[in-house]
Order: C-alpha cells, then structure tokens, then sequence
C-alpha cells in the first residue's frame, strides 16, 4: 500500500524539498516502484516494432537493414551497442548507434539524409522509427558488458572532444554538464543527479538508457536524454547525431567501460 | 493498425500467469493539446482473454488506465502448450487480437 501512496504524491514531493529530507527512505521507496513498473517495461513494444523494421524492406532501394554493419561485422546485432560509439571506415567517422543507423538506411536502403534523420524522438502523434530501431540493437546488448575501444585516432579526438564539451560552461545560466554531474549526492527535486565523472555512477547511468519514460510514455534513446540535457542546461538546441553529440556520448560511454549494459530500462 | 501486443504466458503449478503489454494512446479525453484544444478521448473499453477458446477473463477498462498499458492475471487449469488470446477494444471501436503459447 505505501508503494502506492508514495507513487501517487511523488509530484507533490516535488513540490516539497523539506519532505524528502530523510533522503534515503524515499529513495529506496522510490526504487520499490521502478522495481514494480520494470515487469512490464512497455519498452519492450518499442524493441518488437524496432526488430520488424529491422527486417522489413524499405526505402528505394526496398532492403532491409540486416546488412547493416554496427561495428560487428555486417548483420551483427549482439553486443554492438556496448562497444558505440566507434570509428567506421566507410565513412571515415566516428559514429554512435544513431548515426550508424542513418548511414545505414542512406547506404543500404537509399533514403536521402535527411529522410532518414526525420522524427528522431517520438512524441503526441509522431512514431519514431529511430527510437523504435534503437531500442531493438539495444537490447542485444543486454547483459554485455561496455567495451569502447578509444584505439582509432578519430576515437581519441573524439574522447577529447566529448570531455572539453562536459566542462565547457556557458549559455544564460553559465552552466557546465558538471554543474550538475560531477560532484557526489546531488540532486534536482527527488531526482538524483549521477556523478559522471566517476566510475560507478557513470557506469550506472549509461548502462540504464535507453528507458522507458513513465511520464512521457514513449521510449528514449540516449540521443534524447543528451538532447534533453541541452535543454535543461539552456543551451542551444543540440543537433541530432552531429558530430559534437557523438563525441560527449563517446566520452560518457568510455567512463562507463566494464559496466554490465542493462537496458532499454524504465524511468519514472 | 494497432501494434501488436505482447503476450507472455507461463504455467506455475496448477496455475498460468499472464502478462499482457498493449500498445495504445489511452487518452483521457480530459487534456487539451498545444492550441488549447481538448484532444478526444481514445482508450480501450472492453479487455477479454480467452484459453483455449474459452473465455477466462472480462475487464471493463477506462480512462484512467495508463498509456501503453500493462495487465497481468491467473487462470488455473491451463498447461503448457495451450493457446491464451487477448482482445481489447477501444472507444472508436478499433480492435486488436494476439495469440501466445503457454510455456
Ligand atoms: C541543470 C542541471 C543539469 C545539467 C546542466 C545537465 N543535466 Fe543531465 N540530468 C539532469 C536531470 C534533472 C536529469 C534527470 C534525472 C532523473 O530524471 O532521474 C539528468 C540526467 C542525465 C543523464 C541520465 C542519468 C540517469 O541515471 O538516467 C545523463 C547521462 C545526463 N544527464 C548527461 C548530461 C550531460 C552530458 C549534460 C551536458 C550536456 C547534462 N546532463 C547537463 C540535470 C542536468
């Protein structure tokens, strides 16, 4: 019953700091519910569309995307996702799953860019294909642990790039990504803010997207949560799979190494 | 078309359990979008479950039930290898059949 009482007023707790100040009780109450939702991770209808589209034919030169290679070798699916983002000869680039999969579709199935970069995250009447493909390579990962290489040239300066962009504080609030990810038992409201410069909370937050969003009801890939980061810290909108949103979630990705990857997951 | 559901379905004792994801907007009728506009209601009304063909369960649903919604239930005297079908309707009278074999 209390599950329930406290999945009910979790938007009044919002509202109220002083409440949650015996901090840990709540936050294992809170645990209890991602724990009670996870049985029926609705993430798992995005996985099933994800895997049709994989398979079907589409596009004009009506292929599918089981050519596709993901860094694996061309078709591989398993374990691809905890070794993105990676350098890819053929397009002398370092790509992550999103923009792996827009040269795919570009490659194998003729789409032109920008069809193929159309409706990244789904919303009130738009379906991502994007999230939907995301959520299927996802989750034959699961169970894997992250391994990016940080080998190739490309992958360092990337690694190099991401980092500098964590740190760069700027915009109407004068805001970093560390603003509010580098210190320990931060928090915004009741959401805890995961330290991402080390190790352990690094690896616990990367290897828990994509999710599930409760709230919104629609399946986000890591793409968005960056995206929706951009936001939060007001800066300009980040453009999806450029160069500069490849490069953080290198950097991201990299301090997560070793980390079992878990997901797609559900979050509040 | 609705997408397809996700049937789960195992034996456990005497008993099988089910779960059921199902992928539908479940819109209350109560919000408004963008413009101000109220968006129309649009939810699944009638849920049914049937083993093999017989009817195990009938469940009226509403507004307030979530987006993309999960159910899980019990029958007994099912086993290994029967059929379990769930159905739902909704509001505008659109409708979705699944099959899964219980393992
Ligand atoms: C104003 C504070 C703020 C800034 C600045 C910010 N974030 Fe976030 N971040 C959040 C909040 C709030 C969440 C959501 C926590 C939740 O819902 O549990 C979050 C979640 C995340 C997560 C997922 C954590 C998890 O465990 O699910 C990642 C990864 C992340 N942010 C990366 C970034 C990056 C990279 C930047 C810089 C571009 C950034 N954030 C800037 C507030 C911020």
């Amino acid at each position: 019953m209390k599950r329930w009482l406290i999945a009910l007023f979790l938007p009044l707790m919002a509202a109220m700091p002083a409440f949650a100040q015996d901090g840990d009780a709540t936050v294992k109450e809170i645990e209890k519910y991602r724990q009670a939702l996870a049985d029926g991770n609705p993430a798992e209808l995005w996985e099933a569309r994800g895997e049709d589209l994989w398979k079907k034919k589409r596009g004009p030169k009506n292929a599918s995307l089981e050519q596709c290679d993901l860094g694996m070798g061309a078709g591989k699916v398993k374990g691809a996702y905890a070794a993105l983002p990676r350098y890819f000869e053929d397009t002398d680039k370092v790509e992550d799953l999103e923009s792996r999969l827009v040269t795919c579709m570009v490659m194998l199935q003729g789409f032109s860019y920008d069809q193929a970069r159309k409706n990244p995250f789904g919303g009130p009447d738009v379906k991502s294909d994007m999230e939907a493909l995301v959520a299927y390579v996802t989750s034959a990962s699961r169970g894997i642990k992250m391994n990016v290489a940080l080998k190739h040239p490309k992958e360092k300066e990337a690694f190099e790039i991401g980092k500098k962009m964590f740190f760069h504080r700027g915009g109407p609030h004068d805001f970093a990504c560390a603003t509010c990810h580098a210190s320990d038992k931060q928090r915004i409201r009741l959401q805890d803010l995961p330290n991402l410069t080390k190790q352990e909370p690094a690896q616990r937050a990367y290897t828990s997207w994509p999710a599930y969003r409760v709230s919104q009801g629609e399946l986000r890939s890591f793409q968005w949560r960056l995206f929706d980061c951009f936001r939060q810290q007001r800066f300009p909108e980040l453009v999806f799979t450029s160069q500069g949103s490849v490069a953080l979630t290198l950097y991201l990705a990299k301090n997560a190494n070793g980390g079992v990857f878990n997901a797609p997951s559900i979050k509040r | 078309m609705a997408d397809p559901m996700k049937i789960r379905a195992n034996a456990m004792g005497d008993k099988v359990i089910v779960k059921v994801l199902m992928s539908h907007e479940m819109e209350t009728g109560q919000r408004k979008d963008s413009a101000g506009k109220t968006i129309p209601a649009w939810f699944i009304q009638q849920v049914s479950a049937t083993h093999n063909g017989k009817t195990v369960l009938n469940a009226q649903w509403g507004p307030a039930v979530s987006k993309n919604p999960f159910l899980e239930f019990r029958f007994s005297g099912g086993k290994a290898g029967d059929k379990v079908q769930v159905t739902w309707t909704d509001n505008k009278g659109e409708k979705r059949t699944d099959e899964a074999t219980v393992g």
